[in-house]
């Protein structure tokens, strides 16, 4: 298995028809050969932009397209589990941006869901690879992400959770980025290089929505009467679907063995150690409810994935390929 | 419930994170939460009096720092209702873009500001002045390194 830093360098060497074949090229904008040089550097600024240099949704469709990777069915059905979960819950966040309590928190609350939306990406576009359209190309991001009934989604029932107030919400990322934390630090050793790479690159975003969330539990929770109150009814809401992100089935079974998916019951005892330490210093209590039934992974949703997909699939099937 | 729930309920108690505060009304006014200080898990305790009214947040100016051996820069400001939720804020708003390596976040009104009115006083003495910069000084001769 290469590491990351590996794996950017490999795609770093296709750059130069990647963003013929794609259009995506160099979005830096600062001054052309910025780079500092050393103290007093006159075009030092607070805004410069630099693109960085990590991997791409467009880098792993360009190895999809050019047949460098092609994920086997099982690893594609992986991939759109963990695809269709971060996508599930970027367009769950979306919903906040303009809406939430102060202008920092809509940011807040859009970066996440933005980097949600890029793990996304990353996850349809392996899949895609293994499943083709009718005229035989791999699908693509958008075939899968606008093109797919809802009892054709992987996601588990956590991610299509309502937002409810922002308590809510902050439960549910609480959980999710709790969990997807160890999921992605484990999944940095898969055998399957690219479930790797986009893992690596995906653990970093979600230590930080790890922080985000527990900064807000431990500030809800000690806040005053109402937002305790809240933040109980909060995690009350949306415990019942914990259980299901862990339940381990033939699939991952199988790809665990081969070593390129992590077995999900083998990140419980990490996410209940973690998840217990925050509660505790926030004085609140796991929740005593019974678990949701889930189905998620098999295609079976509640009656909020319908509604969801409905907003977020209507301009691509009214207007198929619009661009704007 | 909607499908949605109803993010438009204002969470104005979600702003206040008092852990010393007396729990004692379920409501709380921003009104209230201005006159007391906010304090965070583990901060201490800043004034936040230059707050605007109608926010419960004060203000922070936020110095983005944008790579190694430059000074941090001031980048603009934000709301916070503590020290740490002013350095993740401003990691959101200032630094979303790949911009910096390093952030500093002080309160507004920690900040003494010169006076813009009294700018001749404070500003137009060293114009014409030009002996206080080396360029005035012609080289002596046999001086070696200059």
């Amino acid at each position: 298995m290469s590491s990351p830093e590996t794996k950017a360098t490999e795609t770093k060497a296709t750059e130069t028809s990647a963003e013929a074949a794609t259009g995506h090229g160099d979005i830096s904008t600062g001054v052309p050969n910025a780079a500092p040089t050393g103290s007093g550097d006159s075009n030092a600024s607070a805004t410069r932009i630099t693109p960085g240099n990590a991997l791409r949704p467009e880098d792993i469709a360009l190895e999809v397209r050019t047949g460098l990777v092609k994920p086997s069915g099982d690893v594609a059905e992986y991939a759109l589990r963990l695809g269709d979960d971060a996508l599930i819950l970027a367009q769950r966040l979306g919903h906040w941006i303009s809406r939430a309590p102060e202008l920092e928190e809509d940011v807040a609350l859009g970066n996440i869901a933005l980097d949600q939306l890029g793990h996304a990406r990353s996850f349809l576009t392996y899949a895609g690879g293994a499943l083709a359209n009718e005229d035989g190309t791999a699908k693509s991001e958008d075939d899968l992400a606008y093109f797919r009934r809802e009892h054709e989604f992987r996601s588990a029932h956590l991610f299509e959770q309502p937002n409810g107030d922002f308590a809510v919400t902050i439960a549910r990322q609480f959980v999710v980025s709790y969990y997807q934390f160890e999921l992605y630090r484990r999944l940095t050793e898969s055998s399957d290089e690219t479930l790797a790479a986009i893992a690596a690159k995906a653990v970093k975003e979600v230590d930080y929505h790890r922080d985000h969330s527990a900064q807000w539990i431990l500030r809800l929770a000690g806040g005053t009467d109402e937002s305790r109150k809240r933040i109980i009814h909060g995690l009350k809401l949306v415990w019942p679907y914990v259980g299901e992100l862990f339940e381990d089935d033939a699939l991952v079974t199988r790809l665990a063995e081969a070593g390129a998916a992590v077995v999900p019951s083998s990140i419980r005892e990490d996410f209940d150690r973690l998840i217990g330490e925050v509660l505790k210093e926030a004085g609140l209590e796991v929740p005593d409810v019974p678990s949701a039934p889930g189905g998620g992974r098999s295609g079976k949703h509640s009656e909020h994935l319908g509604y969801i997909l409905a907003e977020m699939q209507v301009l691509a099937r009214e207007y198929p390929g619009a661009s704007w | 419930m909607s499908p949605h729930g109803n993010p438009e309920v204002p969470a104005s108690s979600a702003t206040e994170i008092n852990r010393e505060a007396p729990k004692a009304s379920p409501v709380v006014e921003p009104a209230d939460i201005k006159s007391s200080p906010v304090v965070g898990p583990g901060e201490t305790r800043v004034s936040t009096s230059s707050n605007t009214p109608g926010n419960a947040w004060g203000l922070w100016e936020v110095f983005v720092r944008s790579s190694r051996g430059l000074s941090h820069v001031h980048a603009g400001s934000l709301h916070a209702p503590d020290a740490a939720m002013a350095l993740r804020n401003a990691r959101d708003l200032y630094t979303r873009r790949n911009e910096g390596v390093s952030i500093w976040v002080v309160p507004a009104d920690a900040i003494a500001a010169s006076d813009p009115d009294s700018k001749g006083s404070f500003f137009e003495s060293p114009q014409g002045k030009d002996y206080r910069h080396a360029t005035y000084y012609t080289k002596s001769e046999g001086v070696k390194h200059l």
